[in-house]
């Protein structure tokens, strides 16, 4: 996005138009017990908005078949609009080719990509593997496996008390065995954004090639993978507005073509024989069998519209909800804010002294608010500030001040329930 | 269901001043149980003697829900017979899960402040966990977790 598009939209701004935007998504009308819904839980998964429904409602009822496959009408519109959701997402992500847009199940399923295609055929017994502290476990398991398998070894950046990366430490821990890095863009569970330019050019400095995991970047942060220059990028559709089972992984046209194939089936191939299979070229090579046609062309549709708004205007508001929200939970006695990034997403995890973290969601559950509570499948950062868990207030554009002062009003009702 | 129900003041008092708690010297059965789903822990210790509970013990990070379970199951089961501890873990599992008519005779007493927790799908697991933990040490069990089947308490044959 270019500074004279934002200006073109200096309305979104104004409250008003954000409250336009909140009356796209249906399920904010709901009430939980009476109450209305006040949904802080957008670091899990994120709301869809009519104009997505509605994209998954015509394709289900006016464009479904399979694609690549048939002559008919029917699978040529499916082929073409699954085709079109790729140009999209690439698009969004400014890659420079299509074909380096894999449709996977999700981020998870896009690391796995990654360690087998990349990892076990690239790294060998010795080899050292670079990971961070505030790595979700989905980017720390998979690279565990395949150490275990090849007898390769993980090294750990640490981080600091405000929950930041030790940059310097990380640029420590490369030597001649050093063979990859996964880097995760923002902490899901503290909101920390690292600095990953930096660390991209330090480890091609060096030869390594780095996979960002950015499930919780693409939704607030513009991404531009060109100019990160990072070889590997994943995020799912349900935390932009789309729909649960489908995410991409970006990868380097040349990475891509040398990797081995993850899962084999149909599409994948371009001739079989029981003697020998020759794969298909990419981005086909890393899509067996059916893929998730309709989920893909709704996460196209989903990302339209965050473009539409702008996800330069969304990362401005949503700081300021941040800032509102951060301010007011600083100034309550007995809670404490894990996680104090400079660089930060809206994302506040924090501990209520005396509370555990499920009897605090179990209590604002009550007054129909839903945060996430417990260790935000990432142990190893619970385990650097010496918590069992924490609870967890995550923002998206669609949230409003008052939902912050409903949250606030909470915490007080949890606090005087433990009094 | 309004979960103030369940936060009544027994089960508050129960987490803010848990009774038997911290680890027997001479304990002659242990275990532990995990909950995975929210890493909550607890660790059992008990004094089995000619098959009566003389003393028990538990320790452990974990929820108001699950503390006040356990602080409430060592005064239950304290110096009762290991068949009639294996009852009320039974019988308390049944409640949890919105299993027990509570109308029909049981030994639960106090306990059943917890039935509110059936109202509470992702809780119930957290009041649970302690009497799993004290089935798995009766049963010289080490180690166990509200997701193993294999040392869920088998139904007594007068259930």
């Amino acid at each position: 996005m270019t500074p004279a598009n934002t200006s073109l939209k200096p309305e979104i701004s104004s409250s008003f138009e954000w409250e336009k935007i909140r009356a796209d998504f249906p399920i904010l009308q709901l009430k939980i017990d009476g109450k209305p819904l006040i949904y802080l839980d957008n670091a899990a998964s994120c709301q869809m908005p009519q104009q997505v429904i509605d994209r998954l409602v015509r394709y289900q009822t006016t464009q479904h078949a399979n694609i690549n496959r048939a002559v008919h009408y029917l699978s040529e519109v499916a082929t073409l609009e699954y085709h079109n959701a790729r140009c999209k997402l690439q698009q969004f992500i400014n890659a420079r080719e299509d074909r380096e847009v894999i449709f996977t199940s999700g981020t998870t399923d896009s690391i796995n990509l990654v360690m087998h295609g990349y990892g076990r055929k690239f790294i060998k017994a010795g080899d050292e593997i670079i990971l961070t502290t505030l790595e979700h476990h989905s980017n720390i398991v998979p690279w565990q496996m395949l150490a275990n398998e090849k007898g390769a070894k993980i090294r750990v950046v640490p981080i600091n008390d405000n929950g930041e990366l030790e940059v310097d430490e990380y640029e420590k821990l490369f030597n001649e065995r050093t063979k990859f890095v996964g880097l995760i863009h923002v902490s899901n569970a503290l909101g920390t954004i690292n600095p990953i330019k930096r660390m991209i050019d330090f480890a091609h400095r060096h030869g390594v090639p780095v996979l960002i995991d950015g499930a919780q970047a693409a939704p607030h942060i513009p991404i531009d993978v060109q100019a990160l220059d990072c070889d590997f990028y994943a995020f799912s559709a349900h935390k932009l507005c789309g729909p649960t089972g489908v995410g991409i992984l970006y990868g380097k046209a040349a990475l891509l073509e040398a990797m081995q194939p993850f899962k084999g089936g149909g599409d994948m191939i371009a001739s079989v024989t029981f003697e020998e299979t020759t794969y298909n070229t990419i981005p086909h090579k890393f899509e067996a069998g059916t893929p998730p046609i309709a989920a893909a062309i709704g996460f196209g549709a989903a990302v339209d519209y965050l473009m539409d708004i702008g996800i330069e205007p969304i990362a401005a508001y949503e700081s300021s909800l941040l800032e509102y929200a951060t301010g007011c939970l600083s100034d309550m006695p007995g809670v404490k804010i894990i996680g104090t990034a400079a660089e930060k997403t809206a994302v506040i995890s924090f501990t209520i002294d005396g509370v555990h973290p499920h009897d605090v969601g179990t209590i604002l559950n009550q007054d129909g608010i839903a945060v996430r509570t417990g260790h935000h499948c990432a142990q190893p950062i619970m385990q650097r500030f010496n918590v069992p868990a924490t609870s967890r207030a995550s923002f998206a554009f669609y949230n409003k001040k008052t939902e912050v002062d409903a949250l606030v009003a909470g915490i007080k009702t949890v606090q005087k329930i433990f009094l | 269901m309004h979960t103030n129900s369940l936060y009544q003041e027994v089960i508050l008092d129960h987490n803010r001043k848990p009774r038997n708690y911290g680890k027997l010297d001479h304990a002659n059965h242990h275990a532990v149980g995990h909950n995975p789903l929210c890493g909550d822990r607890l660790d059992i210790t008990l004094q089995l003697d000619d098959d009566q509970i003389n003393n028990i013990a538990f320790q452990g990070e974990s929820c108001a829900i699950c503390k006040a379970s356990a602080s409430m199951m060592t005064t239950a089961v304290k110096g009762k017979s290991r068949a009639d501890a294996e009852t009320l873990i039974h019988e308390f599992r049944e409640l949890a899960t919105g299993k027990l008519d509570i109308n029909q005779p049981h030994h639960l007493g106090r306990l059943t402040v917890f039935s509110g927790i059936r109202d509470l799908p992702t809780r119930v697991k957290c009041a649970i966990l302690p009497w799993h933990t004290l089935h798995a040490a009766l049963n010289s069990i080490d180690s166990t977790s509200t997701e193993s089947t294999e040392s869920a308490p088998p139904v007594p044959d007068n259930a």
